[in-house]
């Protein structure tokens, strides 16, 4: 068995991997996959703590998840395909139109 | 005291016939209006007749209050509206019902073709109303509501044929000229609450004359204050000085009006103020001689004016004016009854003067100026008789009414011994010698001579109007015997007994002598029209005349300096106040400081997604290391 320490750490690293990927990044495409990772560590976390209390909320909570997590990179990667043939770049720094 | 639900019924019949012409009049004959209007007042002065034998019968003791509703309660302030109807009071509710009877019927006759005639006794009914509830009401409170609506009633009458622009301006020129006064009234009421309230802070009061008079020694420190701002209301209700010019103005009115409101009764109201807060004023001997002296001085300035009016019916403003001041002579040197005997006699003989006057208009088709009339005597002769009459009372011919009541005033300044008295005496004493000369030169000129060319066709008016002016003419002669023989003078209205006759002598023949010589400087210059003599004398003092006939020019300056004052005054506020304060500083400086809030704002929304994350967690970060401390 592995201990429920070791799940959530590894769960509070990829998260932490995640966020700062989202921030630091400037390729949209990196940035949508560090949302994905930071995703994936709070479905670990909550698998984690599912079995932490023997109960199987945490594990329907995380296909649920898992489920609006797909939508969002449909949504996401349809967003960013438009972008991209509007602007031609994939660049963070160069879609900020909506400023000021 | 006795109690009488009764009294009520006095001042509110009138008004219900105000209700009735101004809901009904329209639609209704004028047959009816009249009889309406008319009725209503003749039997309000029934019932203040058989309420007046109750108070006189008993020579002054018993008291009628009817008992009333509670107006306003706030806190200790408690005012009741009551009656009151003794000595001072129903003399007075005698001579507003008696002369506003007689002047109403006259009004059917004069006003037969006014195409506003159901309008016009509406008004007319609605002051007999205010003017009762000034006269009847038993606290300051309930007489200032009286004051206000005769102010009211005052201004739609004098404004009554409000297309010509002049006559709408002369009744706001009365109205605002009054609401001077009315702030020196109101701040006397406040003060007079403020003082009690000091006094006794647990005590609830209302205001009313006996309390007024119970508590005399809480106002006794403050009478001096209190009792000049009260005569300060006094001074513009009543036309003296300095307010005294919105009184020659208001002539612009329908004469029965002028006859009624602006001669008999409405500008008597201060006089009546003053009598019956008496026991306030004779705390302070500074007030009397203040009140004293106003009336004094206004006495004789506005004879002084009326000797070269030209408008017969600004003759008997003038006049009005003076007679007033007269009456605060006799008031101010705290012969209350004296000054309120001269206010009912004055009513007489005015209320007849100026109706006659109205009939003399009237035949004269609308012509007011003295100088086209002449030799009317034959042409209206009855006018002209009760008009002799009337002019023989003003000037004082011994023992008509208006010797009897003047003499009574002359006496108390003459003997009385407050600071100035004698020198007010003098001024009375010259003013009594000029009205017997501009009264009987109004007579001479209007009356004798050859009929001008415009008056050859006059006529005489119908019963309607000659008949009051008959009945007044009478009351001018026999007006004199009230108060001596019917209502003992001094007694009536419980002051220190009359002085005897041989004191009174001097001043008594001192004025016949003025009367005397005022009559025969008439007679020498007027008689048969304007002699050759007064010609010469107005040219070579023609300075002095036209000065006089534009009463000394003080309407002129304040014409020039009031409108000014307000212009500039309003000019200041429109800059400082609208302008910049709340244009500028309020409006602008809330819109300013919206901008910059969001101009601060704007700064951080740059339109960098990943900025806005980093924002977000650290904000998550920030909340869950709270929550986390806040758990532990």
């Amino acid at each position: 068995m592995v201990p429920n320490e070791q799940i959530l750490g590894l769960a509070a690293v990829l998260f932490a991997v995640g966020a700062i990927g989202f921030v630091a990044r400037r390729n949209v495409l990196i940035v949508l996959m560090s949302v994905e990772l930071m995703l994936n560590a709070s479905n670990l976390a909550l698998v984690g703590y599912g079995r932490l209390r023997a109960a199987l909320d945490g594990h329907v909570f995380a296909f649920l998840v898992i489920a609006v997590a797909a939508a969002e990179a449909a949504v996401g990667l349809a967003i960013v395909i438009a972008v991209y043939r509007r602007r031609r770049t994939a660049n963070l720094d160069e879609v900020k139109t909506l400023r000021n | 005291m006795r109690s009488n639900a009764l009294l009520f019924a006095i001042p509110l019949l009138p008004l219900a016939g105000a209700v009735w012409n101004a809901v009904f009049g329209r639609r209704l004959a004028r047959e009816t209006v009249a009889f309406v209007g008319c009725g209503v007042v003749g039997i309000a002065f029934a019932l203040a007749l058989v309420a007046f034998v109750g108070v006189a019968g008993g020579r002054g003791d018993v008291v009628h209050v009817a008992p009333g509703f509670s107006w306003i309660v706030a806190g200790n302030f408690a005012i009741e509206v009551r009656l009151l109807f003794d000595n001072l009071s129903s003399v007075m509710t005698l001579v507003v019902t008696g002369v506003s009877f007689l002047i109403h019927v006259y009004s059917v006759g004069y006003m037969a073709h006014d195409a506003g005639f159901a309008r016009y006794f509406t008004y007319l009914n609605l002051f007999v109303f205010a003017m009762l509830m000034l006269v009847l009401g038993d606290s300051l409170p309930v007489m200032f509501v009286g004051w206000e609506g005769v102010g009211l009633c005052s201004y739609l009458l004098i404004g009554f044929w409000f297309e010509d622009d002049a006559k709408a301006s002369a009744g706001k020129k009365a109205f605002i000229t009054n609401r001077v006064g009315d702030a020196g009234f109101l701040l006397a009421i406040f003060y007079i609450g403020w003082v009690f309230a000091q006094a006794a802070p647990d005590r609830s009061f209302s205001l009313s004359y006996g309390e007024l008079k119970a508590n005399a020694a809480a106002l006794a420190p403050h009478a001096t204050v209190i009792a000049l701002l009260l005569f300060v209301g006094a001074i513009g209700k009543s036309a003296q000085l300095p307010l005294y010019f919105w009184l020659p103005d208001a002539m612009a009115g329908p004469t029965p009006v002028s006859a009624l409101i602006h001669a008999a009764t409405m500008v008597t109201a201060g006089v009546y103020m003053v009598a019956r807060l008496g026991f306030l004023y004779a705390l302070s001997p500074v007030a009397s001689s203040v009140v004293a002296g106003v009336g004094a001085v206004t006495a004789f300035f506005a004879a002084t004016i009326a000797v070269t009016q030209t408008d017969i019916k600004k003759v008997l403003a003038f006049s009005t004016v003076s007679q007033l001041g007269f009456m605060f002579l006799g008031v101010g040197v705290m012969a209350y009854s004296a000054g309120i005997f001269h206010l009912m006699t004055h009513a007489f003989f005015k209320a007849c003067l100026f109706l006659g006057a109205g009939s003399v208009i009237h035949a004269m088709s609308g012509e007011q100026d003295i100088r086209k009339m002449g030799g009317l005597w034959s042409k209206v002769p009855r006018t002209a008789k009760t008009f002799f009459v009337a002019t023989l009372a003003i000037a004082g011919l011994p023992f008509l009414s208006g010797w009897v009541s003047k003499d009574e005033i002359l006496d108390a300044a003459f003997h009385s011994t407050l600071p100035g008295a004698k020198i007010f005496f003098g001024v009375a004493l010259a003013t009594a010698g000029l009205t017997a000369f501009y009264m009987f030169r109004l007579f001479f000129i209007v009356f004798t001579g050859k009929p001008s060319h415009e008056a050859e066709h006059a006529h005489e008016s119908p019963p309607s109007m000659t008949v009051p002016l008959i009945v007044l003419a009478a009351l001018s002669v026999v007006g004199g015997g009230f108060f001596p023989g019917l209502l003992p003078i001094g007694k009536f209205l419980g002051e220190a007994h009359p002085p005897s006759f041989s004191e009174s002598l001097p001043p008594m023949l001192m004025a016949l002598g003025v009367g005397a010589a005022g009559f025969f400087v008439a007679y020498k210059l007027y008689w048969g029209g304007p002699s050759p003599t007064a010609l010469r004398l107005a040219t070579a003092w023609e300075k002095v005349a036209t000065a006089s006939r534009e009463q000394w020019y003080v309407d002129h300056a304040l014409g020039r300096f009031v409108p000014r004052v307000v212009m500039v005054t309003g000019f200041m506020l429109w800059r400082l106040v609208d302008f910049f304060l709340i244009d500028v500083v309020i409006l602008g400086g809330a819109s300013a400081f919206a901008h910059g809030i969001g101009h601060l704002a704007r700064l951080a929304q740059n339109g960098q997604v990943q900025r806005y994350a980093t924002t977000f967690i650290i904000g998550i970060a920030v909340l869950l290391l709270f929550f986390l401390r806040c758990r532990s």
